[in-house]
């Protein structure tokens, strides 16, 4: 089929499923005008059951686990199948290349925005359950803050800190962990994923219970799968360029 | 303009999807299935919007205080995640294809290799 005959095809079918969606699209309740009952639940509810004070991470982490188990598997399986493509044995590895970057103030300036990166991505997950924040986006934050390595010092300097001999084990770690917390959650005759070690204090970083290790095993995976990308693809990018 | 909101998640959906079928690029087809995705993102905030509605965090803020649908948020920024991870195998596979076919357009590709 050639691509004009496709394209001939394909735009009366577009256009009913265009006007399909909008028409139900109109018909659900409008804007603001909420009708769900869970939402409204578990805002009363998750606080003073679970005493955390982020709700969104409540759900993400306690009342939607294993949901999110699934998710974070979709992640892992996504990662693998990159790494499976991307990753050639007995490639050519440059040791270094020439610094793209000239400034000594970028240079510093970088280096030091490096540090206050990291501890506001440890900061954004530690604190997931009291403020905004959590596992997922405190992990994708702490992948970037490394990448800033790159990015202001040379391929070598990032290959130091985020070299797949220690990045792989941790997102193996962050995916396993995730499941063992809530295997363990079986030894006490509770079931799979249930919220243990009681509740504590809201609004403090004692709060949470068992779903608090989620958070941490799932900023670890998340962490870990996007340096594995960022890895791999920047690998793709700069062999060529060291063979050049 | 209550209707908007629902337009707009409408109207990314649809074009991301005249994006991927008329696509000549595999890397601008899987960004276009991104943009198809995306739509969900806006769809599932708009209908977990509550009039009036603050974040659903509650430190510092009265318990009970109206705010908006914590679960379609929870859905919402699970998958954002995801996506760019599935991107990222998608922008892979177009690496393989270019690596073995010597071009990345999908009219192209005319043959199947086993």
């Amino acid at each position: 089929m050639s691509r004009r005959v496709r394209i001939a095809v394909f735009l009366p079918a577009l256009a009913v499923f265009a006007a399909l969606l909008a028409w139900s699209l109109l018909a659900i309740p409008r804007f603001g005008d909420y009708r769900g009952p869970y939402g409204y639940v578990l805002n009363r509810v998750a606080t003073p059951e679970r005493h955390m004070t982020n709700v969104v991470t409540a759900v993400v982490f306690d009342y939607r686990g294993f949901d999110t188990m699934g998710e974070e598997f979709i992640l892992f399986i996504a990662v693998m199948g990159v790494v499976l493509l991307l990753r050639e044995k007995g490639r050519e590895r440059p040791g270094d290349l020439t610094d793209a970057i000239g400034s000594d103030a970028v240079r510093i300036g970088g280096s030091l925005a490096v540090g206050v990166a990291v501890l506001i991505s440890l900061w954004l997950i530690a604190f997931g359950f009291i403020t905004p924040g959590g596992g997922f986006q405190g992990g994708v934050a702490l992948a970037s803050s490394v990448v800033l390595v790159f990015l202001v010092a040379s391929w070598r300097a990032w290959k130091g800190v985020a070299n797949e001999a220690y990045v792989d084990p941790f997102e193996g770690l962050g995916a396993g962990g995730y499941v063992v917390i809530g295997l363990a959650a079986l030894i006490g005759g509770l079931p799979f994923l249930t919220n243990f070690f009681g509740p504590g204090v809201a609004g403090t970083l004692s709060s949470g219970g068992s779903a608090v290790f989620v958070n941490w095993a799932v900023g670890m995976e998340v962490a870990a799968a996007n340096l594995v990308l960022f890895g791999e693809f920047l690998e793709e990018y700069v062999v060529p360029l060291a063979r050049s | 303009m209550s209707a908007l909101p629902y337009l707009v998640a409408g109207w990314i959906c649809v074009v991301g999807i005249y994006g991927v079928v008329t696509s000549t690029n595999l890397i601008h087809l899987a960004l276009c299935l991104t943009v198809t995705q995306s739509s969900t993102y806006v769809l599932l905030l708009t209908v977990g919007y509550v009039k009036g509605g603050g974040p659903p965090i509650f430190k510092g803020v009265k318990l009970g205080t109206t705010s908006v649908d914590p679960v379609v948020q929870s859905l919402t920024l699970t998958d954002i995640v995801v996506s760019v991870t599935v991107l990222a195998l998608i922008l892979a596979l177009a690496l393989d294809v270019h690596e073995r076919a010597g071009t990345i357009d999908p009219d192209e590709i005319a043959t199947l290799e086993g």
